[in-house]
């Protein structure tokens, strides 16, 4: 098959949702319309099967919480897994409950499958590898709780993991291990970090979870995040950012947002 | 609410640990000292992914690593319509029916950050065929029976839990909708029996049904 473009969304407009395309004036859908990027509702840019998120994969972050940590020792990746429920896109709002008091974004290289993995080595494993996007996997620590940690009340909340904007095709990112990704909160840098510090690279990740368990196409593996997670607010404007891969904004609302 | 003749399909499969209260009270005062420091308070959840799924009939795969396996007898509450923030006395109305689902293990012993390796191997969530909530007079009080090789080796029920299905779905609800298609288990009881390749498993729910998986070595696959 022909590629056609490097970077894909879905979006949806005008009553029906679309692919999608960068285009200088904003975005350009499939059937030739060229609207602004406000006016779209952007979606998840692929159909999301299994979402599988690392766990402590930077080893500067892994410092930042060793306070609370119980076990150290590093074996095995520590993968967990997410919902669908949980997704929203770009430009979309996250809700912080009234009276939390740590609620933090995580901005995260993820990684969407291909083609089926079954007990791949690490060799073969990116070619199981379809594109990447940013995600922002927010956590709320207050709800902390040590049974099956991460407990999905802490990660597995509405509107709690970001995804987009683009689909990033993987022939099109050269070195998914030198990639800088940074948040920003209201335009001031408060996290940065480079893949090429993940401890459980891409191919580890694939060699270690296809080991166990098949992926499928349309399964994501959210790579995890560096150091420098701060608590935000209600009115806070959030954006992860990797390069080449895109820029994911995001905004924390209240409770009242939600009609609670 | 729409009377669904069959179960909804394309949803996510969430495990319930620790809501039957035997099992919770197994742990005695290690809830109280580290690695848990204090008893959960939150349901405790977990996702069995779509790799994990299996119908009655198929066969389970026992992993060369993992010669015994947990058989988790358990029910599946199927979701009918979205529930968010639903309360205890309404949740009901949000159930389309209900599954017998055998919630499969590599035996574990902590429940601290246990391994996805655990309970995510391809087929370890068997699930038995829909029956509609309105052939269930009361999910919270039937019988469980689990029977390996022909022999009744687990009999016990939906009743006892922490939360029952209505207060569940309210817990759960307050922070994470539930779509349609989505299943949510009660959870396992105690003393879930154990098995090898080469045996046949059946597990029965009185008035949901019957579940049959036969579990064979990885090394035949």
């Amino acid at each position: 098959m022909k590629r056609v473009n490097m970077k894909r969304a879905r979006v949806a407009y005008g009553g029906a949702i679309h692919d999608a395309y960068e285009h200088p004036a904003g975005v350009k859908l499939a059937d030739g319309r060229v609207v602004a990027e406000e006016v779209v509702v952007w979606l998840p840019p692929f159909e999301v099967g299994t979402i599988i998120a690392l766990g402590l994969n930077y080893a500067d972050h892994v410092k930042e919480l060793s306070k609370e940590l119980t076990v150290t020792a590093k074996d095995e990746p520590l993968a967990f897994l997410k919902g669908p429920g949980s997704l929203i896109g770009h430009r979309a709002q996250t809700r912080r409950p009234d009276g939390v008091a740590f609620m933090h974004y995580e901005c995260e290289l993820a990684v969407v499958i291909g083609s089926t993995a079954k007990n791949v080595k690490r060799e073969n494993a990116m070619q199981h590898v379809a594109g990447y996007t940013v995600a922002n996997d927010y956590a709320i620590r207050d709800y902390l709780e040590n049974y099956y940690r991460p407990n999905l009340r802490v990660k597995n909340r509405d509107g709690g993991t970001v995804l987009g904007p683009w689909l990033v095709d993987a022939a099109d990112v050269a070195d998914p291990h030198a990639l800088s990704l940074r948040t920003l909160v209201n335009g001031v840098v408060t996290q940065q970090g480079n893949t090429r510090d993940l401890i459980s690279d891409i191919p580890a990740l694939i060699e270690y979870l296809s080991g166990f368990m098949t992926l499928n196409p349309g399964d994501v593996i959210l790579t995890g995040t560096p150091d420098g997670v701060v608590n935000v607010n209600v009115g806070d404007e959030v954006v992860t950012e990797i390069d080449g891969i895109g820029r994911l904004v995001n905004t924390i609302v209240d409770d009242a947002t939600f009609g609670r | 609410m729409r009377n669904f003749s069959h179960r909804p399909t394309g949803g996510t499969v969430y495990g319930t640990l620790l809501n039957r209260r035997e099992a919770l009270a197994a742990l005695g005062d290690q809830v109280n000292v580290a690695p848990y420091k204090a008893p959960p308070k939150a349901p405790i959840l977990y996702i069995k992914p779509r790799n994990t799924w299996a119908q009655s009939g198929d066969a389970v795969v026992v992993p060369a690593d993992a010669p015994e396996l947990q058989m988790g007898a358990t029910l599946g509450v199927v979701i009918g319509n979205t529930a968010c923030k639903v309360s205890a006395a309404d949740a009901l109305n949000y159930v389309a029916g209900y599954v017998v689902m055998n919630d499969i293990s590599v035996p574990h012993d902590s429940f601290y950050r246990p391994s996805m390796r655990f309970k995510c191997r391809d087929g370890f969530c068997p699930m038995g065929a829909f029956v509609s909530r309105e052939n269930v007079a009361n999910p919270d009080a039937l019988a469980v029976t689990v029977a390996i090789d022909g022999k009744v080796v687990q009999q016990t029920d939906t009743a006892g839990r922490v939360r029952n299905i209505a207060q569940l779905l309210a817990d759960v609800t307050e922070f994470m909708t539930l779509h349609p298609g989505d299943v949510l288990s009660i959870g396992i009881s105690a003393n879930s029996p154990l098995a090898h390749a080469g045996q046949r498993v059946i597990i029965t729910i009185a008035g949901v049904g019957q579940l049959e998986n036969t579990l064979v070595s990885e090394e035949l696959v």
